[in-house]
């Protein structure tokens, strides 16, 4: 061969090699530089998680109220999301996920809530990264959940609620419980429960319980619907309500998955663990009103199906696929028992069932989280020295310490409300129903 | 002239639609209605929440007719809609005082 023609073939070969190993690359996480992999999903996975918002709970809740009703629940959450995404921005993120002054096992100030460093997203530029995708991306992706999870305690007080009143408690609460509790558990080290070794991957105690149990204390305080409960309220739409459970399962892919803060191994674990945890449940469900009712119904397999996703939440990025069926079958009972049962029997108007479904499929989803992230479980494993012994206790401190922080902090925030500018409609507007009392519309024209 | 009133089920209406057309009564008004007599409802259930409802949907159909056809009316609405099971529905027969075709101004028997 002539020296040009055995040049042109290294070119060649060296050509060949790079492109393989470019190909190979985007794989590769390296730290601080952005993968475009990771960034195409947690942007996907941003608009999934706001879908499970609106449209996907709107419905699901609005297809559950009379037809009276059914715009004051559509407006409720999509003024929740808008005004927590403005406060996110402003000073939310800050206080949820600003880490200075915090230090691996220590525990001061910082360690319960972040500084206002990240106010009006200070340091946060086009540029910016957090692990390997832009800091817009992750912002954002975590406002979704800051969005949602004030959202989902409007169903314990539906039917009955001021909207003034509504604005004001969602925004005191986003500021006073839901970021505190976020910062404790995903900060990073020196959060309090980050330090404790509670695991909770994508929300079971940040957004379900803290939820859950503010809907408890909410529908508590506020009171009964008049007419609760022997006055028929059957839902107005279920096939709304169908449609709306079926988008919440779908986005949640984006609430697990995209959890893992990348394109990973971790992500396609936590999207399978989540659709088995979720089909067990709703079969659970579905199957247990069969034999103690006599027929399966709609409402049952749809709140089935989200009392799975509340409970593999915190598990999704440690707990394997058997370990998912084991969930969904647990919460699938729980929460059965818990809002069929149990809501009747104590005799509360929880009225769309969050505490029923969120609050007790959560607590049951995070304790199983500490033993089905066992290896001996199929999950991911425990962390070094860990027993699932003490990964239990471990998640039950973090849901008694969630339980007692919500609900005291939920119950102050609802009573002061109350005393400056009253909670609830009257009883005659009630009657009338909030559409045409607090937003002058009619949702059906027919 | 009588306005005879009749409760059926729902799916006898063409049934007695077609009867009606049969002995001459061709003009008729439905409505959509519930209620019940001695037929019982049926219980539905929500998350644990039982509800008996006890109200049925029924159609209510009203026809004006002359005094010439008022049996012959009765004896198809009772044939057609008939089951033989409880909630087959009643007739009532009311004495109507006039009627009148708003197109002609036509009244009384002519207006039929």
């Amino acid at each position: 061969m002539s020296i040009s023609g055995f040049k042109s073939k290294y070119t060649y070969i060296t050509s060949a090699l790079l492109l393989l190993v470019g190909m190979v690359m985007p794989s590769v996480a390296l730290a601080d530089e952005l993968n475009s992999g990771d960034t195409a999903w947690l942007l996907t996975a941003t608009a999934l998680v706001l879908f499970m918002t609106i449209p996907g709970l709107s419905l699901f809740y609005a297809g559950m109220v009379r037809s009276k009703n059914v715009l004051s629940v559509m407006m409720q959450c999509f003024a929740i999301t808008c005004m927590v995404s403005v406060m996110w921005a402003l000073f939310v993120y800050s206080l949820a996920f600003d880490t200075t002054g915090m230090e691996a096992g220590v525990t001061n100030f910082n360690s319960f809530v972040g500084g206002l460093n990240k106010a009006f997203l200070s340091g946060l530029t086009v540029d910016s990264l957090v692990a390997a995708i832009p800091e817009s991306v992750f912002m954002t992706f975590q406002m979704t959940f800051a969005i949602i999870t004030p959202a989902l305690i409007v169903g314990a007080f539906a039917e009955r609620m001021k909207f003034s009143a509504m604005l004001l408690f969602m925004a005191i609460w986003l500021v006073v419980v839901y970021a505190p509790i976020c910062h404790m558990a995903w900060s990073g080290d020196g959060a309090l429960m980050w330090d404790w070794g509670v695991l909770d991957f994508a929300g079971g105690t940040v957004v379900h319980i803290n939820a859950g149990i503010a809907g408890l204390v909410a529908c508590l305080v506020l009171g009964k619907r008049k007419g609760y409960p022997t006055t028929a309220m059957p839902p107005h739409n279920l096939t709304m309500t169908l449609v709306g459970a079926a988008m919440l399962w779908v986005g949640w892919f984006g609430f697990n998955a995209g959890s893992a803060l990348g394109a990973n191994s971790t992500a396609g674990m936590a999207m399978a663990v989540t659709q088995l945890a979720t089909a067990a449940a709703a079969l659970t469900w579905m199957f247990s009103e069969w034999l103690t009712h006599g027929k399966p119904s709609v409402l049952g397999i749809a709140s089935g199906a989200v009392a799975g996703l509340v409970a593999i939440t915190p598990a999704s990025g440690t707990a394997g696929p058997m370990g998912a069926l084991l969930i969904g079958v647990a919460s699938g009972a729980g929460c059965f028992y818990a809002s069929v049962k149990i809501k009747r029997a104590m005799g509360y108007d929880d009225s769309l069932d969050v505490f029923g479904v969120h609050a007790v499929g959560g607590i049951i989803g995070a304790i199983l989280t500490g033993l089905c992230a066992a290896a001996s479980m199929g999950g991911s494993g425990l962390a070094e020295g860990v027993s699932i012994g003490g990964q239990l206790v471990t998640q039950f401190k973090g849901v008694l310490f969630t339980v007692l922080y919500t609900g005291i902090l939920s119950f102050i925030i609802l009573k002061v409300l109350d005393i400056l500018i009253g909670l609830r409609v009257t009883e005659d507007e009630e009657t009338e129903g909030l559409d045409v009392v607090l937003h002058d519309e009619r949702g059906y024209n027919l | 002239m009588k306005l005879i009133t009749a409760i059926i089920k729902p799916f006898k209406l063409d049934d007695v639609r077609d009867a009606l057309s049969g002995v001459g009564v061709t003009g008729l008004t439905v409505t959509e209605v519930k209620g019940f007599g001695r037929q019982k409802g049926h219980t539905e259930l929500y998350r644990g929440a039982e509800y008996v409802v006890d109200f049925l949907p029924k159609t209510k159909i009203e026809v004006a007719v002359s005094d010439r056809l008022v049996e012959a009316a009765i004896e198809a609405i009772t044939k057609a809609a008939n089951t033989g099971k409880i909630g087959d529905g009643k007739i009532f027969v009311y004495d109507l005082g006039q009627a009148v075709r708003i197109r002609t101004g036509e009244s009384g028997d002519e207006a039929l």
